[in-house]
């Protein structure tokens, strides 16, 4: 079972609400996915169209577990506000903080990103960093308060998977009792189920699921591919080799010959 | 009148206060939140939250998000 912050998630394959075709995909499509959080943002209200709260009456009506977001928000300052207001709209102290370096790679401002988690842990919040696989960082914000990690699998909205495996091995290893989340970059169930036999705690995605050709399918593919690479995680994988070896028993192999042996 | 922005928009008001201006634009009870010059209001605090000319209003709602 996945715990993060002392409590207990059904389901390893968070969601983004984002980017559906329709509100009633977004609905079927988290239904498919079996998640049980999903991540929602705050944008500016008008008040003559309100139309925000249509939105979180379709989030309530589903149920589940809500993640607010501080997407967009350029700097810590931005970052601790943002997180303030989700704190009360949502009524829940967990804060998915993004603090983003640039437009055109959505990197995570690192810096800001450890100066805002550590303001909104001293705050009471439960901080899910969205951050890179760098390891000092990750120590950083664990320095700071953060009892969960979110590190990026390949920029957001990109879908090209793990772009570092090796590094996000190194992370794993180097945290083992923490849950890791990869959060950003999944394009397709295979990267997910990778992310998961590589012993990460959950996966949270968003564009390779609303962008999909069919969205509830694909969102059905994900859970699939999230418990498909949860058990081989928990099996414990074969070791890889660099040559082949038969499976088959070479003992007793008709039209043996001796002589072919080597 | 006081001359304020809301939500980036420029708007001449009358409100005295930051919940006297939500009541005014007509966000009622709607799911909000607010920011004033890029600190947050709580919604308890709001009507005791002066607005001076100039400030710089943010009112937020849920949306979706990744």
């Amino acid at each position: 079972m996945l715990t993060l912050y002392g409590e207990s998630l059904p389901s390893r394959l968070l969601l983004g609400t984002a980017l559906y075709p329709s509100p009633d995909i977004l609905r079927r499509s988290v239904e498919a996915s079996g998640s049980s959080l999903v991540t929602v943002s705050l944008r500016r209200e008008s008040a003559r169209e309100k139309s925000g709260q249509g939105f979180w009456t379709l989030i309530r009506e589903l149920g589940v577990r809500v993640l607010p977001n501080t997407a967009g928000c350029r700097t810590a300052r931005e970052a601790i506000t943002t997180a303030q207001m989700a704190r009360e709209v949502f009524d829940t102290p967990w804060i998915k903080l993004e603090v983003i370096a640039n437009d055109d790679t959505l990197q995570p401002d690192v810096f800001g990103l450890v100066e805002a988690a550590q303001a909104l842990a001293a705050d009471g919040f439960k901080v899910f960093p969205y951050t890179t696989e760098d390891l000092s960082v990750a120590e950083r914000l664990m320095a700071a308060g953060c009892e969960v990690l979110m590190p990026w699998g390949s920029p957001i909205g990109a879908g090209r998977g793990l772009m570092n495996p090796y590094a996000l091995q190194m992370i794993r290893a180097y945290f083992p009792g923490v849950p890791l989340i990869i959060d950003a970059g999944l394009g397709a169930p295979s990267h997910a189920a990778r992310a998961m036999e590589m012993g990460f705690d959950a996966v949270l995605l968003n564009t390779a699921i609303a962008k999909a050709g069919d969205p509830v399918t694909m969102a059905d593919a994900f859970a699939k591919a999230v418990v498909a690479g949860r058990l081989a995680f928990e099996a414990g994988l074969m070791p890889e080799r660099d040559m082949a070896q038969p499976s088959t028993p070479v003992a007793g192999t008709p039209f043996f010959d001796i002589g072919h042996a080597s | 009148m006081l001359k304020i922005l809301v939500n980036g928009e420029p708007l001449d008001t009358s409100a005295k206060t930051l919940g006297d201006l939500c009541i005014a634009l007509g966000y009622g009870d709607a799911k909000i939140a607010t920011a004033l010059n890029g600190v947050f209001v709580a919604a308890a605090v709001r009507s005791a939250t002066a607005l001076s000319d100039g400030d710089k209003v943010e009112v937020v709602a849920p949306r979706q998000g990744g």
